[in-house]
C-alpha cells in the first residue's frame, strides 16, 4: 500500500519496517477500552448491514401485537379494553339510536355492512409478549429500534464520508496551492463558519424535501468545516517537506503529490475525524429528525422514535425511550471511546 | 489596535457578502418556487403571475440578487409570509424571552462548570478526575432530547414542581421566576457534561505551567494558587470561548424553548422551518451571521485586552 511504501521512506533504520497503521492496530489492540469499543461498533455495524439489506427487522411496520404491550420481563398489566359500545358510567338504560328512516347516513352503511364480509381483513395471530414491548400501533419496539439504528447509523456513517471527503478535498487544494486558491476557500469557510451549524441546517432542511439522501447531504455540507481546517494545516505544513520535494524531483504531478505523497501520511487524522463527525452526526439526525425535518415518514430513525415518547409517556409507556436511550448510548459512548483510543494508538509520535 | 480593528470589518464585507450568496442560493434556487407555498389552494394563473411580481421573482436572478442585498442593508425583509406580520418586529419581540433565557442558562453554568473543572483538574488522574470523565462521557451520549423529554415529564408532570410549560407576556419577573427555572435546570444538565470537559482542559494545560511551580515554591497556600493564580489564566480562554458563543445565545436553546413554549428566537425559527416563512428565515440566518462575525471580532479583541501577550494580525 502507499501507506506502507511513504512510511518506509519516512523510517530508514527500522530494522523490520512497520506501517503507521499496523503499529496502531498493535496499541489499539493492547487498549482494554478502545478494543472492547471496537468491537461493540463492529456489531451495530453488522446490525446496521443486516437490516439494510433486510435480513434483519425486515418486519418491522407489521403489527404483530397488541398496541401499547408492555416488554416480556415486566409484570403485565391488563389494559381494560372497552368493548366498542358506548359505557356510560352507571348508565344501564338502552343506547337510543336514531331510526332507521331518519339516520341521513343509513343507505350507505347499510351497504357497507353487507359489503364488510367481502373485504375481512386477514386476523392475525396477535401477541402480546415481546422482548421490548410494542408501539401504539401494536409494531414491535425491538424491530423497530434495531431498524432505527440502521437508518441512524448509516446517515451518520454516510454524513461523516462526505463531509470529510468534501473537507479534505477542499482542504488539501487550500493548503497545497495557497495563495488565491487558499484566499477563495478561506472565504468560503468563512461564510460557513459564519451561520451556526443548527441554523444552516434547518434552513436547508426548510427548503429541501424530507428523506435520506437530503439528509445525508445536508449535514455534509454544514460539517466539512473542521475536517476542511485540519486538513489545510496538514498540506501547509507538510507541502514543502523533503519527500514531497523527492515526488516533485522524480516528475509527480501536484495531483499525485497531493493523493499519492501527502495524503497517505494524513489519513490517520481523516479517521479520528471520521469517528469524531460519526457522533456528531447522530445526534444531529436525532434531533432533526425528532422535529420532522429528518427522515422520510415511512421510515423510523431514534430521533423519530422519540418524536412518539413524550405523548407516550404519558399515558405511562416507557419502553419505547428506554430502548432508544439504551441502544443510542452504547453506541455514541463506544464510538466516544473508539476515538479517543484511536487518537492515541495512530499518533506518530508515540512508539 | 484601532488598525486592526478597521481590518477586520473591512475583511467583514466579503464574508457577509458571501452569507448572502449562500442565504440567497438555498432560498431561491434550491428552495425553488415559492409562489406555490404563497398561492395555497386558491391556485390560478393570475394569483401565480401576481405574487412572483410581488416577490421579484419575475426579475433576473443577479437583480433578485441586489433586491436581497438591498433588503438586507435596510434590514427590512418585508412582512412574514404566514403572519404578515413584519419580520423585523417579530424578531424584536422574540430577542428578549430567548436571552433571558440562554444568559442566565451562560451564567449558572460558567459558576457550576468551573469549578467542577478546576476541582478536577487539580486531581487530575486521581479517582476522581477519571470518574469525573467517565461520568461525562456516559452523560454526553445521551440525546439532549431524553434530558428535557424525561426532565419535563418527571419534575414537571408527575412530581409538580415546576409548570409544564408556559410563559408570562406581562410581567418579565414572574416569567423568570416562573417559567425560567426548569429549563434552566436541564439546559445546565445537558450542557454540564460537554463544559466540564472543555474548561478541564484549560485549566491541566496551566497547571502543567512553570508558574505554579514557582507559586508552590514560595509557600503560597494551594487554595491561593489555584484560584489566583490559574484560574485567572485559565480564564483567558474561557471568556473568548464565551464571547464566540454568545451570537448562539440569541438563538437561544432552541429545543428548549419548542419543548416548554417559551416565545423566543429558536421556537420562532422552528415555526418559520414548519411553515416554510423564508423571510424569517433569511432575516434569522443573517442575523446572527452579523452577530457571529462581531462577536468573533469582539473575542479577539478582549483577548488582546486580557492578555497582553497576544499578538494580533
Amino acid at each position: 500500500m502507499s501507506a506502507n511504501i511513504s512510511m518506509q521512506q519516512n523510517s530508514p533504520a527500522a530494522a523490520p519496517p512497520r506501517s503507521l497503521w499496523s503499529l496502531g492496530w498493535q496499541r489499539l489492540k493492547r487498549d482494554r477500552v478502545g478494543y472492547v469499543s471496537l468491537w461493540i461498533v463492529g456489531v451495530f455495524a453488522l446490525v446496521a448491514a443486516l437490516v439494510w439489506t433486510g435480513l434483519l427487522a425486515g418486519n418491522w411496520n407489521a403489527e404483530i401485537s397488541e398496541p401499547n404491550t408492555s416488554p416480556l420481563w415486566v409484570a403485565h398489566e391488563k389494559v381494560a379494553v372497552t368493548s366498542g359500545e358506548n359505557e356510560l358510567d352507571g348508565s344501564t338504560g338502552p343506547i337510543i339510536r336514531l331510526a332507521a328512516a331518519e339516520d341521513p347516513i343509513n343507505q350507505e352503511m347499510e351497504a357497507a355492512r353487507k359489503n364488510a364480509a367481502r373485504y375481512k381483513t386477514r386476523e392475525i395471530e396477535k401477541t402480546d409478549s415481546l422482548i421490548l414491548g410494542s408501539d401504539q400501533r401494536g409494531r414491535s419496539v425491538m424491530q423497530k429500534v434495531l431498524q432505527g439504528t440502521a437508518t441512524s447509523m448509516l446517515v451518520g456513517i454516510f454524513g461523516a464520508l462526505l463531509s470529510v471527503l468534501l473537507g479534505t478535498l477542499l482542504g488539501a487544494f487550500a493548503g497545497y496551492f495557497g495563495r488565491r486558491t487558499d484566499d477563495f476557500l478561506m472565504w468560503f469557510y468563512s461564510v460557513f463558519t459564519s451561520v451556526p451549524d443548527m441554523l444552516l441546517l434547518l434552513a436547508f432542511a426548510a427548503v429541501s424535501g424530507r428523506g435520506f439522501t437530503t439528509l445525508v447531504l445536508v449535514l455534509s455540507f454544514t460539517s466539512w468545516t473542521a475536517t476542511f481546517r485540519l486538513v489545510r494545516a496538514e498540506f501547509m505544513k507538510q507541502r514543502s517537506r523533503e519527500y514531497v520535494q523527492a515526488a516533485d524531483a522524480i516528475g509527480a504531478s501536484h495531483l499525485r503529490r497531493m493523493f499519492v505523497h501527502i495524503l497517505p501520511n494524513i489519513s490517520h487524522l481523516l479517521l479520528v475525524q471520521f469517528s469524531l463527525l460519526l457522533v456528531g452526526l447522530i445526534k444531529y439526525e436525532v434531533i432533526l429528525s425528532f422535529l420532522g425535518f429528518g427522515v422520510g415518514v415511512k421510515q423510523v430513525s431514534w430521533g423519530s422514535i422519540l418524536g412518539e415518547v413524550p405523548n407516550e409517556l404519558l399515558q405511562g409507556y416507557w419502553w419505547q425511550l428506554l430502548a432508544v436511550v439504551l441502544f443510542m448510548s452504547t453506541l455514541v459512548t463506544a464510538v466516544s471511546l473508539l476515538t479517543d483510543a484511536l487518537r492515541d494508538a495512530l499518533d506518530p509520535k508515540v512508539k | 489596535m484601532l488598525a486592526y480593528i478597521l481590518r477586520r470589518l473591512w475583511q467583514m464585507v466579503p464574508t457577509l457578502l458571501g452569507v448572502m450568496l449562500l442565504v440567497f442560493i438555498v432560498f431561491n434556487w434550491v428552495g425553488g418556487d415559492p409562489s406555490y407555498i404563497l398561492a395555497g389552494k386558491r391556485l390560478s394563473p393570475e394569483t401565480l403571475a401576481n405574487i412572483r411580481t410581488h416577490l421579484g421573482l419575475d426579475k433576473s436572478m443577479p437583480e433578485q440578487f441586489l433586491l436581497f442585498v438591498q433588503q438586507v442593508l435596510h434590514f427590512d425583509f418585508g412582512p412574514s409570509w404566514s403572519t404578515q406580520q413584519p419580520v423585523g418586529g417579530i424578531l424584536a419581540a422574540r430577542v428578549g424571552p430567548s436571552l433571558m433565557l440562554t444568559g442566565s442558562l451562560l451564567v449558572v453554568e460558567l459558576l457550576t462548570a468551573l469549578p467542577i473543572a478546576i476541582l478536577v483538574a487539580y486531581y487530575r488522574g486521581k479517582l476522581v478526575d477519571r470518574a469525573v470523565t467517565i461520568a461525562c462521557t456516559v452523560a454526553m451520549s445521551i440525546s439532549s432530547l431524553v434530558y428535557i423529554i424525561v426532565g419535563q415529564y418527571v419534575l414537571a408532570y408527575k412530581a409538580g414542581w415546576f409548570p409544564v410549560q408556559g410563559w408570562d407576556d406581562d410581567s418579565i419577573l414572574g416569567a423568570w421566576l416562573f417559567y425560567i427555572p426548569l429549563p434552566l435546570l436541564l439546559g445546565l444538565a445537558v450542557s454540564l457534561a460537554p463544559s466540564v470537559r472543555f474548561y478541564r482542559s484549560f485549566v491541566v494545560e496551566e497547571l502543567n505551567q512553570d508558574y505554579v511551580r514557582t507559586a508552590r515554591a514560595k509557600g503560597l497556600s494551594e487554595r491561593v494558587m489555584l484560584f489566583k493564580h490559574v484560574l485567572r489564566n485559565a480564564l483567558i480562554p474561557v471568556v473568548t470561548a464565551v464571547t464566540s458563543s454568545l451570537p448562539f445565545l440569541v438563538l437561544g436553546s432552541m429545543l428548549l424553548e419548542r419543548f416548554f413554549g417559551i416565545p423566543g428566537m429558536g421556537n420562532e425559527l422552528l415555526l418559520a422551518v414548519d411553515k416554510s416563512d423564508f423571510p424569517v428565515i433569511k432575516a434569522i440566518t443573517i442575523t446572527i451571521a452579523i452577530s457571529t462575525m462581531v462577536f468573533n471580532l469582539l473575542a479577539d479583541v478582549l483577548y488582546k485586552w486580557i492578555d497582553p501577550r497576544v499578538e494580533l494580525k
